[in-house]
């Protein structure tokens, strides 16, 4: 027991001694799984943060397992023997409901007006998060809808022409928030964009994105043209709310013949149909966020991989001493390895704490439910994962030079001795018909070939999520005219798709500068050997740049076809897309971000190549040397 | 001790006696020795760190070496002598004084003009070789050629004659982890020699070496001496410094001793006991 404490002691002590002797270093590892983390913590916070708020308000306004709507008076009698079916322990309606328009600050809208008693009712009673409910000439707007307006409360607003103030502002769980109302009229409703050469095959007078308002029944029957244009709608209260869907689909014929509806079916809606349509926005920017959370990770081993085995090749003496006085492998390596343990752990609590923190911007315009949305809780179903990510991705990266420096000789190890450079036979002939600086840089690429893999992977997942990013900006841009989303939509899927490429660039950046300064180091006396045998620094600056930009070129023609390509239809595959709506980047785009990443990276590993082709000569031999 | 007066070489067969010459005869002395010289110095300095922590690795030295002249520089560890070699072959930047090659200027020039001087006109053979690993013998003795911007097929020509002429023709295709220490320096010499250069500069060629090695590498020496070949060889080793015109000591970063070694060629068969 002693023994074991004492180890354990042993490997905290040396592993945090390490790190804070190279503070530069693991602040940088810690970035690299931060980035990872936080985005991975906002898509899974992501997907708590509307269905909590529906849940919360389905809870205060009592909301209903079942909505059922007839479009005609003649079919009211079916809809009220719903009320007294088998299993519905509550009801409220039916309600008049009629299709019409409002204008608000000069603008008008369709909406979905309802006929609501003054009194409460005992299911689906309209939580007020503004003023009060309804009464002859006020109107009560849907949360949401009243956002997307800008009314207020005391605001003056007309239905069909007649004025009526905003007396209160409400939510509800018998629909979801604007834009993905319910559709309760016999009009129908046509929600999100329609593309313009679908638009005139539209049945006259259906409503474009309606919103919700709630009137006294006696203002909306007085707004109806005919009582035969009144539509109407009972919320339902089940037993087991779980049977909701088996109530609705056993009731489905028990519509009337002369409803308009095809073979006298009744249109319903279970609680989990809204809840869906509630947390669709955030369903897709949940899909994106864990998307580019898979990427960042990838990066993030990536980064890792370079920094570790840099951190490990200087680190060789140190385990050769370790060994030296008795530390078996599994000692040297469980010391390396505790090190990335410690930053992954730290990376994914501050990932968890910055990722539920910066959640409410993402998670949409929507007042339209009840319970904060901004401060959807982190559970340890969340928190579990994000750490099991952070631990996976620190072990992944550190595993192959950890136990090669574990199992290294211990008396090479006190040497000091550098890890041979690999030899690419052919690539050294073939670099000697080239200038020098591409000569030199060829060379320096083949002597580290899993570095260079590296480099290329960074690149190409990095270039693969500006490809999508692209697609999805050209899509949403589009918007409305060629999909399904909402102005308001757009603006969240931008923030989402902003945080993504923010992230992604980051790391990315880290990563070149990280790889190029990995190599400089490493190549440190080869560098200087080249400019004892006349190389000018020029050249070598130019080679150890050269040495970045050429992974860098083939990451980015890799990146665009085939990663950014199949991440796409990925994306296409998991969030059932329709990828013909999308336009693919076209071809100039596309060279673009090839060209772009080769300039971006030659001027990043500018800096760390000039500084390594300027090192002094005599002094990088003479380290060696020593 | 002054160092203007004592630790010139170039002064020191010089007649102690003869009267001052004046500056304008000064002048055209030194320029004779200028045009004479592959490498002359004068004053040089390398100086580290700065108030109390400053140490004057190479301390004023005056040097002239003729063409085909091999001089060896010797003593104690941290005297200053690989520094000198250093700045001989424009690796490193002095803090003073003067250094030409070939009559040329090399203390002020550019990095660049610097690296152009030393692919065609300077060799260097390291104690530890400093062989590119992941490079055959072959390889690496024509990456100075290449670096150059010769031909691969004309820098491939020169490599393996200088393969043969080190005695390693049967290693060309071998990594250097492949070869012995000795056959290792070899390569280096070769590699050296690759683009002709006016001046070896070698700091403790042997010093990484067995005995057997060492005097592969002191014949090899030898033979280069005597094709003519300009030589400054630091060194720890009484063998090797025997084998050249010239030996320097050298003391705190200044020269303190010279001795012109009668014969030059052909001494090291006459130390090593292989001749009467």
């Amino acid at each position: 027991m002693g023994g074991t404490m004492g180890h354990l002691l042993l490997v905290g002590r040396l592993a945090v001694r390490d790190l804070r002797r190279r503070r530069v270093e693991a602040a940088l590892l810690l970035l690299a799984v931060l980035a990872a983390t936080t985005t991975l913590t906002l898509g899974l916070v992501l997907r708590d943060a509307a269905s909590n708020p529906y849940l919360h308000t389905r809870k205060v306004t009592n909301g209903p397992d079942v909505v059922a709507s007839v479009s005609q008076p003649v079919a009211l009698s079916g809809l009220e023997q719903l009320a007294s079916a088998p299993g519905v322990v509550d009801h409220s309606g039916p309600y008049p409901a009629i299709p019409a328009k409002l204008q608000a600050s000069g603008r008008t809208s369709d909406i979905q007006a309802v006929g609501r008693d003054a009194a409460h009712a005992s299911v689906d009673q309209p939580e007020l998060v503004e003023g009060s409910w309804v009464s002859d000439g006020g109107v009560v707007v849907e949360a949401a809808f009243a956002g997307a307006l800008k009314v207020h409360t005391e605001d003056r607003v007309t239905v069909n022409g007649r004025a009526f103030r905003v007396v209160g502002i409400a939510v509800t769980a018998a629909s979801a928030p604007y834009p993905g109302t319910s559709c309760v009229v016999r009009v129908g409703c046509a929600n999100g964009a329609v593309p313009e050469d679908q638009a005139a095959a539209l049945p006259l007078g259906v409503l474009r994105d309606p919103g919700l308002v709630w009137l006294t029944q006696a203002d909306v029957r007085s707004l109806a043209p005919d009582p035969n244009s009144l539509s109407y709608v009972m919320n339902l209260k089940l037993a087991d709310p779980d049977t909701a869907q088996a109530f609705a689909d056993g009731h489905l014929s028990d519509g009337h013949p002369g409803d308009g509806h095809p073979g006298g079916t009744m249109p319903m809606r279970t609680w989990e149909d809204i809840l869906r349509d509630a947390t669709e926005l955030a369903g897709d920017s949940q899909i994106l966020l864990l998307i580019g959370a898979w990427l960042l990770g990838l990066l993030a081993v990536a980064s890792l991989s370079v920094l570790v085995g840099g951190r490990i090749a200087d680190q060789t003496r140190r385990v050769g001493l370790l060994k030296a006085v008795g530390g078996t492998p599994s000692l040297v390596a469980a010391v390396l390895l505790a090190e990335y343990v410690v930053v992954a752990l730290v990376a994914a609590g501050a990932g968890l704490a910055i990722g539920s923190l910066t959640a409410p911007m993402l998670t949409g315009p929507t007042a339209g439910l009840i319970g904060s949305a901004g401060t959807p809780p982190v559970t340890a179903s969340t928190a579990g994962l994000v750490t099991a990510v952070a631990l996976g991705v620190a072990v992944v990266a550190t595993l192959v030079p950890v136990v090669r420096a574990a199992r290294s000789s211990t008396v090479k190890a006190l040497l000091d001795a550098p890890r041979p450079p690999r030899r690419m036979g052919w690539l050294i002939a073939v670099s000697a018909r080239l200038p020098v600086p591409l000569l030199l840089a060829l060379r320096l690429a083949a002597r580290r070939p899993r570095r260079v893999l590296l480099a290329v992977a960074s690149i190409a997942i990095t270039v693969s999520g500006v490809y999508v990013l692209l697609v999805l900006n050209a899509f949403l841009a589009g918007q409305p005219g060629t999909g399904g989303y909402q102005d308001a939509q757009v603006e969240v899927l931008r923030h989402v798709l902003g945080v993504w490429a923010v992230i992604l660039l980051c790391l990315a950046t880290v990563n070149a500068i990280v790889i190029t300064w990995a190599t400089v180091l490493d190549n440190r006396r080869s560098s200087a050997l080249a400019r004892a045998l006349g190389a000018t620094p020029r050249e070598v600056s130019v080679a150890l740049a050269a040495a970045q930009v050429l992974p860098a070129l083939v990451g980015a023609i890799v990146g665009v076809f085939p990663v950014g390509f199949a991440l796409f239809s990925g994306i296409n595959a998991i969030t059932g897309g329709d990828s013909d709506r999308a336009t693919l980047p076209p071809p100039w785009q596309l060279v673009a971000v090839v060209v772009a990443t080769v300039l971006v990276v030659a001027a990043l590993t500018a800096v760390p190549a000039r500084l390594g082709g300027r090192r002094p000569v005599a002094e990088s031999l003479q380290v060696e040397l020593a | 001790m002054s160092n203007a007066a004592n630790t010139n070489p170039a002064n020191a067969n010089t007649d102690a006696n003869a009267p001052h010459a004046n500056a304008a005869d000064t002048r055209v002395a030194d320029m004779n020795a200028a045009s004479m010289s592959v490498l002359r110095t004068r004053g040089l300095r390398k100086e580290y760190g700065r108030g109390d922590g400053l140490v004057r690795a190479v301390d004023g030295v005056d040097l002239d070496i003729g063409a085909g002249e091999t001089v060896a520089v010797m003593g104690p560890s941290g005297c200053g002598k690989s520094t000198l070699l250093h700045l001989l072959g424009g690796l490193d930047r002095p803090s003073g004084g003067e250094v030409s090659l070939n009559g040329r200027r090399i203390d002020d020039i550019g990095e660049r003009a610097l690296a152009r001087m030393r692919r065609t006109s300077v060799g260097f053979v390291f104690q530890s070789f400093h062989l590119m690993e992941e490079l055959t013998a072959v390889e690496n003795i024509e990456l100075p050629a290449l670096l150059a911007r010769r031909s691969p097929r004309a820098a491939r020509r020169r490599a393996t004659a200088l393969l043969e002429q080190v005695g390693l023709a049967d290693r060309a295709r071998f990594l250097p982890s492949a070869l012995s220490g000795g056959q290792r320096q070899r390569i280096a010499i070769a590699r050296a020699l690759s683009n002709e250069p006016s001046v070896v500069l070698a700091d403790e060629p042997t010093g990484n070496l067995d005995s057997a090695a060492a005097l592969d590498v002191l014949r090899l020496f030898e033979r280069l001496h005597e094709s003519g070949q300009t030589l400054v060889i630091v060194t720890h080793d009484a063998r090797i410094a025997a084998t050249a015109d010239r030996m320097i000591s050298m003391r705190d970063g200044a020269f303190v001793d010279e001795t012109r070694l009668s014969g030059g060629t052909g001494q090291l068969g006459v130390f090593i006991g292989l001749e009467d």
